[in-house]
């Protein structure tokens, strides 16, 4: 199968083994901290902006550092559709659906305009 | 019951349907990395956070080392924490949270997250649990439905629909970050992260993330209490 996952039932093991631990332990651990921790406390506000960057900088290295085959796609044309994405998600007032589909065909005609013998 | 189903209809509302699609990108990646349908399937289930799902496959693809792999899981998963959180005083019923309430933070991930910040403060406590485990159920059918599609169209596709279908994910988080941020330092929290994810991939990959987080959160945080 792949380099590092261990065939069948071990494979299986092994993620769960991973999720338990290194994925739902946050949920748990926000699930206790949730009958203490007010909004407002510092360490609940800094915890946030860390989320916050964070998943920023996982957006980005997913954009310029792809796998598999959207690293095909011209890096400006991937970093163009996602601002056009967002651009349009910001004017249409937080449209999810709008922002994502803005994004996606701006991606498919710059790919497609990329191909085209000029 | 009435209200749990009108939770599991978020699955054909707009953030099912915009999660439905990333999940479609998500499945047709675990197919490029060679992964079997059931794999991507129970991997779905059991984290249930497209970003976790999406780093635990991608360093599958690079060949990392799953503790490196399980490294970075937790780092995405940091965030799972405030967001429970915040929530969970929203599903208290009777100054009490039900013990369903602790099981039900399985369902804690972005989308089902802002949809449950903005939606429960309007219910009546006492539906307020039953909406949320209905929203996280009718979540969880969007995302299975799609991981399974990608899945099965990844290699009929045209390569170019399938890197759009790739490009899903991080456009979704994007979003989902700029509609969650309310104030100034939320901004530069997200700016500092698209700067520094990158800088810090191309230096010290692995650790990336923390990095980031940490750096690019504790900037934000500082700056936010200077302004007081």
């Amino acid at each position: 199968m792949t380099a590092t996952l261990p065939e069948g039932v071990a494979g299986y093991l092994l993620i769960t083994a991973i999720a338990l631990v290194a994925h739902e332990s946050w949920r748990w651990a926000g699930a206790l901290l949730g009958r203490r921790v007010r909004e407002t406390d510092a360490a609940f506000v800094w915890v946030r902006y860390v989320s916050a960057a964070l998943v920023a900088g996982l957006t980005m290295r997913l954009v310029l550092f792809p796998a598999g085959v959207l690293g095909e796609i011209d890096s400006h044309v991937r970093v163009i559709s996602l601002a056009m994405a967002a651009i349009v998600y910001v004017l249409a007032r937080n449209n999810l659906g709008l922002g994502i589909l803005s994004g996606s065909v701006t991606m498919l005609v710059l790919a497609y305009a990329a191909k085209l013998p000029f | 019951m009435e209200t749990l189903g009108r939770g599991w209809l978020i699955a054909v509302r707009v953030p099912g349907i915009v999660l439905f699609a990333s999940s479609v990108g998500y499945g047709a990646l675990c197919r490029d990395t060679g992964l079997d349908l059931g794999l991507t399937l129970f991997i779905n289930a059991v984290f249930f956070a497209l970003p976790a799902q999406v780093v635990v496959v991608d360093q599958i693809a690079r060949g990392a080392a799953l503790t490196g792999a399980a490294f970075a899981v937790a780092l995405t998963a940091i965030r799972l924490l405030p967001m429970t959180v915040s929530l969970l005083p929203l599903l208290r019923h009777e100054d009490r949270l039900p013990r369903l309430g602790f099981l039900a933070t399985h369902f804690v991930a972005i989308s089902v997250w802002l949809d449950g910040i903005m939606r429960l403060p309007l219910l009546p406590t006492a539906l307020r649990l039953p909406y949320f485990i209905g929203t996280g159920l009718g979540m969880m059918s969007a995302t299975l439905c799609g991981s399974a599609t990608g899945f099965i169209v990844a290699k009929s596709v045209p390569p170019i629909i399938a890197a759009v279908l790739l490009f899903m994910p991080p456009s979704f988080f994007l979003l989902s970050l700029i509609g969650t941020a309310r104030i100034r330092a939320d901004w530069l929290a997200i700016g500092l992260g698209a700067i520094l994810g990158p800088v810090f991939y191309t230096l010290a990959p692995g650790v990336d993330l923390l990095l980031t987080g940490v750096i690019g959160g504790t900037i934000a945080f500082a700056v936010s209490r200077m302004r007081r």
